[in-house]
């Protein structure tokens, strides 16, 4: 059975069409990404996934008990609310001390606990919400454009992450993005969004398809070819180099 | 010595000052002043209802509170720009009030009272509505904290988790009513908005955790509360807003002190 399984999701604000029969099912264990333009409906699509908006056409289905570690796209925390990343991972539910520390190491926060949140610098903080994104050991982690704001090396060093806590919890990773070549090579699955779905399928797939290209442009399918080769050498290596660091 | 109404003064100062310290906390971090604001001003028209219909004080302001606090909840919802239209309801509902007070045939009573409240004259009973609304608030955000404070961070964080915000939300803003009734006895319809936010911003200066500011809000209100009891008898003021004064006073100390510090470090 799918995680989760959305039919024929319609989302609007006012007259204004975010999403029109979207259907999509996430299964276990697998990376989905969800690439598109700007106000194409990415956000809210995640959105209404985790039940934050109620579709006004079609059905959401949870399997019964999912536990979806979501990491947002933007956390604005008010300056009258102190908090320090530990107290943040206990919400809502308390965790141990040592788990927290863990998640933190495995997020590429370690040491950070006692730290307040509004004093991280905005790559700790999108680490943080992933350390607590994956203690409540989730079945699908959802990442809404997750490395916004970071650095190139940043967002790369991220993604390893991610792929090492998938490979570590074995969960779905569904995510949003619009760095292209990164997320495409990491991606068991690719979704192409832009208020309707424009296609689907392997990276490959997806590249080669002329709404795809019609969205993004050609050019950019023949870096992503050449990335591609690039990372299918290095793929290993990468991650060694992860490990040390 | 301490005479029996000052003793009843301080304890309806301190229980309100529990409350409103707790409650604070949210609606300084979720900035719901002027939430706060129209729901406290709903009150002046619920004593106006109260006494047309003759029921009892509390109860009109509970009614009426709750009401407005319902009434601002939907329009929430709605994600409209409220902050207008909170601020029509606020004003609207105190100058309703002040209208309808003095229209009712036959009632002289003390306005004054109710906008800037009068807790020397406090009862047992009162006393006691004061105790078990403090009570009632101070046990929903004891049971509902850890979801409140999620859902405060983020709306989003808090639906992935299960945990469905608007009724949080909900819940905030019916305390909040019940916060307005146990208040107004005490520092009056005008400055409840007050007891709510300076001892809350008071905290804030000096607490590491949500947990530290609460308890540093509570106990900021509690020595406002007394305080000012003694300083208004002193120099023979009205209470109600010498105890913001005080408040008002720790909040100056604290935001210097935090300056210092700064500097300090």
């Amino acid at each position: 059975m799918s995680l989760i399984d959305a039919r024929d999701i319609a989302f609007g604000h006012g007259d204004q069409p975010v999403l029109q029969g979207v259907s999509l099912a996430l299964e276990p264990g697998e990376i989905v990404t969800i690439v598109g333009p700007n106000g194409s409906g990415k956000s809210t699509l995640l959105r209404v996934l985790i039940g934050a908006l109620k579709p006004q056409k079609g059905k959401v289905t949870r399997q019964e008990g999912l536990r979806i570690g979501y990491v947002p796209q933007k956390l604005h925390i008010d300056p009258t609310l102190p908090i320090t990343v530990n107290r943040f991972l206990n919400l809502p539910r308390s965790v141990s001390k040592d788990a927290g520390a863990e998640a933190l190491m495995t997020a590429g926060v370690a040491g950070l606990g006692e730290r307040q949140m509004s004093h991280l610098s905005g790559g700790q903080f999108q680490r943080v919400l992933l350390a607590r994104a994956i203690l409540g050991k989730p079945h699908v982690l959802m990442l809404d454009e997750a490395t916004q704001g970071l650095d190139q090396p940043g967002s790369a060093s991220f993604y390893r992450q991610i792929d090492a806590v998938r490979r570590d919890l074995g969960c779905a990773v569904l995510m949003v993005s619009h760095e292209l070549h990164v997320v495409m090579s990491a991606s068991d699955r690719v979704i192409c969004l832009n208020g309707h779905i424009c296609c689907e399928g392997t990276p490959e797939v997806v590249s080669a398809a002329p709404a795809y290209r019609e969205l993004f442009g050609t050019g950019t399918g023949g870096a992503l070819a050449l990335y591609r080769h690039d990372h299918d050498h290095g793929h290993d290596h990468d991650h060694h180099h992860a490990a040390a660091e | 010595m301490l005479s029996d109404f000052l003793v009843r003064a301080a304890l309806a100062g301190v229980g309100t000052a529990i409350a409103a310290g707790l409650l604070g906390c949210f609606v300084v971090w979720r900035r719901m002043a002027y939430f706060g604001d129209a729901t406290a001003h709903a009150a002046v028209l619920g004593v106006a209802l109260a006494l047309l219909f003759g029921t009892s004080i509390t109860l009109g302001v509970g009614a009426v509170a709750l009401a407005m606090a319902v009434l601002i909840h939907g329009l929430s919802g709605q994600g409209a720009a409220v902050d207008t239209v909170l601020g029509v309801l606020a004003h609207g509902a105190l100058a309703l009030g002040l209208v309808a007070v003095t229209l009712i045939p036959g009632q002289r009573i003390d306005l004054d009272a109710y906008l800037f409240g009068d807790v020397l004259s406090v009862t047992r009973m009162d006393l006691a509505v004061i105790w078990g609304g403090g009570a009632l608030v101070v046990a929903a955000l004891w049971w509902r904290w850890s979801a409140m404070l999620t859902a405060t961070l983020s709306p989003d964080l808090a639906c992935a988790a299960g945990i469905n915000p608007r009724r949080e939300q909900l819940i905030l803003t019916l305390l909040l009513a019940a916060v307005v009734a146990v208040a107004i006895k005490v520092v009056g319809a005008l400055l409840i908005t007050a007891l709510l936010i300076i001892p809350a911003a008071a905290a804030r200066n000096f607490a590491s955790s949500p947990e530290r500011m609460a308890f540093l809000s509570v106990a900021t209100g509690a020595l406002s509360a007394l305080a000012g009891l003694r300083l208004a008898v002193i120099f023979d003021t009205s209470v109600g807003p010498m105890i913001i004064v005080v408040a008002v006073f720790i909040f100056a100390l604290s935001a210097i002190g935090r300056q210092l510090r700064r500097i300090g470090t």
